[in-house]
Formats: structure tokens, sequence, C-alpha cells
């Protein structure tokens, strides 16, 4: 019975930010629904301001929704908060932990507003600050972490309850390179071990990278949402960026008239394929009126084009 | 034995709190106590010792519960605004928000914090007093009662600020203008019935009267108003407040978005 509730289900979500009395407010949430089974690594994708922060903050409980309802584990957080929460862990955007206090602590407490003794806790402290590499920094005051500890730090809270499902807004945002690629590489094994993964984010590379489907969210309300596979395919066209070997001229761009082609420069062109088009037709042109191709790439992340469009037809 | 979920929230919340209040004690513990000492001296010692007896005791006798109670009111109100405020501030209040401890717990977690500092403050303020005068209790009970019932209030009070507090500016304008004058006009100097008539009415209205009074009552046996009047105002206040403070964290007025 249990497992045929979703991990989180959310519908017909609203939520009105009024600014003052007189003005009426900002709709942030215009009616939202989703439902995101068990052990999901599910994706909010969208611009800022689209209301991902909104979904997020209402789930866990740091946001007073307007109307709708969400389930958490099957347990509503309007008539059963209390299980709704323990079944959440949250990653906010930014560092919001007593900068004052230690990595132990910080992490002690919060079991302990889970409802679990400091002794009791010591273990699972242990655990999640050697996982996330801030076991030797327990003792330091927070402020002194680093950034990317800091970022660390915010899940280590977030995992000490053992949460069912783990919310992270933004957590990558304005971090390098290589602690992103770390940071995933944890999410992915947390995944695998059973939670289920919400994620908001505004990189395309995150989504795409690791999860197993997305909603793109823009303008409070979800404007698509499936699988990567299924998104990409929805594409009305696909661009490919193509290198000659030597430059292309006028007269032999006139007489691609009928491909869907943009010169970029003078060795670059860039193709556009509409579903059902076949490269092959296209390179065989090319090639009997003398281009030569060097090379041949994708424009960009697949899932970026798919965001664009979608974001531009709602616009 | 496993202990209540709640209890453990609730014990959290006091030890972070109380480990705070230690460890800045010179922020927290050691003004009220120089503030306090200085008042024993000047009004207690100082111009006291010219001051006729008040209903047979000392003025030094007479002030000292007045003072206690006023660093109680002050310190439990400061505590929960102010680490309620900073709490918001800094959005560490969301590590509260997002737990399933019920708003309940969250509040009285805020309030003991308070009333653990207000507690501290008025035990270390009268050891010093022993070394200005003799310290008669009456009855312990009535202590114990009116203290703790004074500082559940101002804490409550304190956190009904700090909820509603937008800016740094808002949680010192309460204490400021409002606080310090009824602390001062609420019988901690003098009695109300050395007033004229008009004024001992008007102080009447005023609820820091009651809590002095019962305090006083507690150690000397003396006071301007009824005892029970005294506890029923207490009572009744705390009751206003709580109910407030339970509807704003029902609503999320002044903790969420």
């Amino acid at each position: 019975m249990e497992d045929s509730v979703s991990a989180l289900s959310i519908k017909d979500l609203k939520k009105v930010y009024a600014k003052d009395k007189k003005q009426p407010g900002t709709e942030a949430l215009k009616g939202v629904s989703l439902e995101i089974k068990k052990g999901e690594f599910f994706g909010l994708l969208g611009p800022n301001g689209a209301g991902k922060t909104s979904l997020i903050g209402i789930t866990a409980g740091l946001v007073v929704k307007t109307s709708g309802s969400v389930e958490v584990m099957g347990s509503a957080i309007d008539s059963d908060p209390v299980n709704a929460k323990k079944h959440i862990g949250l990653v906010p955007q930014e560092v919001n932990f007593d900068i004052f206090d230690t990595p132990l602590n910080i992490v002690l407490n919060q079991a302990g507003y889970y409802g679990i003794p400091r002794t009791a806790a010591l273990p699972r402290a242990e655990e999640v600050l050697k996982e996330l590499g801030l076991w030797d920094k327990k003792d330091t005051q927070s402020q002194k972490l680093s950034g990317g500890m800091k970022r660390r730090l915010l899940i280590a809270r977030a995992l000490i309850h053992e949460p069912r499902i783990l919310l992270l807004d933004e957590p990558t945002a304005g971090v390098d390179v290589e602690l992103r690629r770390g940071m995933w590489e944890y999410l992915r094994k947390l995944n695998e071990a059973g939670t289920t993964i919400v994620l908001t984010t505004h990189y395309l590379e995150e989504a795409e990278q690791l999860c197993s489907r997305i909603a793109i969210v823009n303008k409070g309300a979800i404007i698509e949402q499936g699988s990567v596979k299924e998104l990409v395919s929805k594409l009305s066209y696909v661009t490919l960026v193509l290198d000659t070997v030597e430059p292309v001229t006028a007269a032999q761009i006139a007489l691609m008239r009928d491909l869907k082609i943009k010169s970029i420069d003078e060795t670059t062109l860039e193709l556009s394929l509409k579903p059902g088009d076949v490269v092959n037709d296209a390179i065989r042109l090319m090639t009997k009126i003398g281009i030569q191709i060097a090379n041949i790439r994708n424009s960009g992340s697949r899932l970026e084009e798919v965001f664009v469009n979608l974001i531009e037809k709602n616009a | 034995m496993t202990t209540s979920p709640i209890f453990v929230g609730y014990y959290t919340m006091l030890r972070k709190d109380i480990v705070r209040i230690l460890r800045i004690w010179s922020q927290t513990l050691l003004p009220p106590v120089v503030t306090t000492t200085l008042y024993y001296l000047i009004f207690g010692a100082f111009i006291g010792s010219q001051i006729a007896p008040i209903d047979g005791f000392s003025y030094m006798q007479f002030i000292v519960p007045g003072l206690v109670m006023m660093t109680v009111i002050t310190s439990a109100y400061m505590n929960t605004v102010s680490t309620f405020y900073f709490a918001k501030w800094v959005h560490t209040l969301d590590e509260l928000l997002v737990s399933p401890m019920p708003s309940w717990v969250v509040i009285a977690g805020f309030v003991s914090g308070g009333v653990a500092r207000a507690l501290m403050v008025a035990v270390l303020v009268l050891i010093v007093s022993v070394f200005f005068t003799k310290l008669t209790i009456v009855s312990i009970g009535i202590v114990v009662a009116a203290v703790l019932l004074t500082a559940i209030l101002f804490a409550l009070a304190g956190l009904l600020n700090g909820m509603y507090a937008k800016s740094f500016d808002a949680i010192t304008i309460i204490p400021t203008f409002v606080l310090t004058p009824l602390t001062y006009l609420g019988g901690v100097f003098y009695s109300i019935d050395q007033l004229p008539e008009f004024f001992r009415i008007i102080s009447l209205a005023n609820p820091i009267l009651y809590m002095v009074n019962a305090f006083r009552f507690g150690f000397l046996g003396i006071s301007d108003v009824p005892i029970g009047v005294s506890f029923a105002v207490m009572g009744v206040l705390i009751v206003v407040l709580l109910g407030t403070v339970l509807w704003l964290f029902h609503k999320g007025s002044g903790l969420k978005n």
C-alpha cells in the first residue's frame, strides 16, 4: 500500500505574495500540480523568479501557501505536518546555520529538533560529516569554513535525520566546477541508496546529468515535464554546428537555400534540422557543391534548446 | 527508556540558548549586575540612607525586590526579542520551521531561554544585594511564582516584538519607550501610597506595578495591591500574549513569507 504513495504529491498549488494591503500581490505559483515517485531524481528547472523556491519553501514548511495541497509520503502538510516534515531534508540556497557554532553542534542540534537525542545522533553525525569531508573541521567555528565546506555542511545538516526526500534549492549555484562535480557524485550515490531527490536549478547541464525527470517552470507554472529524452524529442528542430575546411562562399550558401542554414563565420555553418530531416541529405548536397566538412558538433546542451524554445514560447 | 521527540526538541533549543547566554556572559549577565549594583549603591546606600523607612523597612530593603524584578523584566524581554529577531534575520529560524516540532514547542523553547537568562540574572543581583542589606524572605513560594510568571510574561512579550520587528531599530523601540518608563513608574523606587490620589490611581493601570508588588510581598510581606489581584493580572496577560503568539505562529505571520 505504502509503495503506491507518491513521495511528493502537489495539487493545484497557488502562492500569492502580498506586497502590501493596497497593492495586489505577485502570483508566484499559479496552480502547480506535480507527482514525484519514490526514488526519483527530479529536477525543477526554470529561470530566476520562476517560482521554484516558493514550491520548495511551501513543501518544507517555510512558506505559507495560498491554496492547493501538498502531501509528503502520503501525509498532508496541513493536517499532518509532523509526519510530513520528518520525511524531508532541506538544503537551502543560502547559508542559514549559526555561523558562530561548530559543524558538529549544528548537525547535532538539527537532530535534536527532529527528536533525536545528542548521544544517539553522534554516530550518524560522524557518518555524514565524514562522507562530506567535514569531520576534521567538526569543532571549527563554521564562519571559518570555505564556501564549498559551508555548502557541504548544509547537506550534512539536511541528512542528519535520514530523510526519505531531500529537497535541494540551487545547491551548486556559484560553486566551482570541481566541487559541483563532487556534489553531483554524492547526490547520485544518495539517490541510488533510495533517497528521493528534488532539485531546483537553472543549470541545464546539472538537470541533464542528474535528473531522471524534469519539470520546466516559468512564471509560476509548469510548462513542460517528462524525462530528458521525452523533452528533447519534443524539440521542433536540432541545431548542428559544422566547421568547414575552406571558407564558404556566398554562391555556395545560395545553392543551399533548401536547407535551414546560417553562416556564423567564414568557416562555420549552423544547420537546423526539423524532425524527419536526414543529416546525410544535407551533407550530400554540401559535398556536391564543394564544401568539405572538417567537423560536426552539437550547438550546445540539447536540454538548453528545449528550455530556450519553451521559455520563448511562454514569454 | 525512550525520550519523547518533543521533549528532545525543546531541550535542544533550551540547551543551545543557555550555552549561548553563558558563552557571551559579558553581554548577557554582567551588564544587569553592574547596573543594579550602581542602583544599590546610589539609590540604596547613598540617597536611601537619608530616606525614611517605608512600612517599617529601610529604603534599601524596599527597593531590592523592585530592582531584581526590573532586571528580570529586561533580561527576559531582551533575550527573546534579540534571539528571535536575529534568528529570523540570519534565517537560522528556518532550522526550527522545517523541523517537525509543533509551534508550541518552538515558542516554549524561545520563552524558556528568556526565563533562564532572567533567573540567572535574578540570582546574581540577589547575591550582590546581600552585600548591601539583610535579605528576608516571607514566602519563597510567592517569590518563585512571581519571578517565574513575570519572566514568562516578558519573554512572551519579547517574542511578540521579535515577530513583528522588521529592523534592528524595531527591537529597541519598545524596551526604550514602553518598558523602561513602565518599570520606573511601576513602584520599583516608591510605594504608590506615597503618591497623590490621581497618580496613585493612574499607577494601578501599570501592569508592572502588580509584578513588583507580588515579588516584594514574597520578600517583605508588604504590597500596595492585593496579592491575588497581582497574580490574576499576570495570569491574564500571559494567556493573552500566549494566545496571540500561538495564533501568529499558526498563521505564519512574522515567521514565513
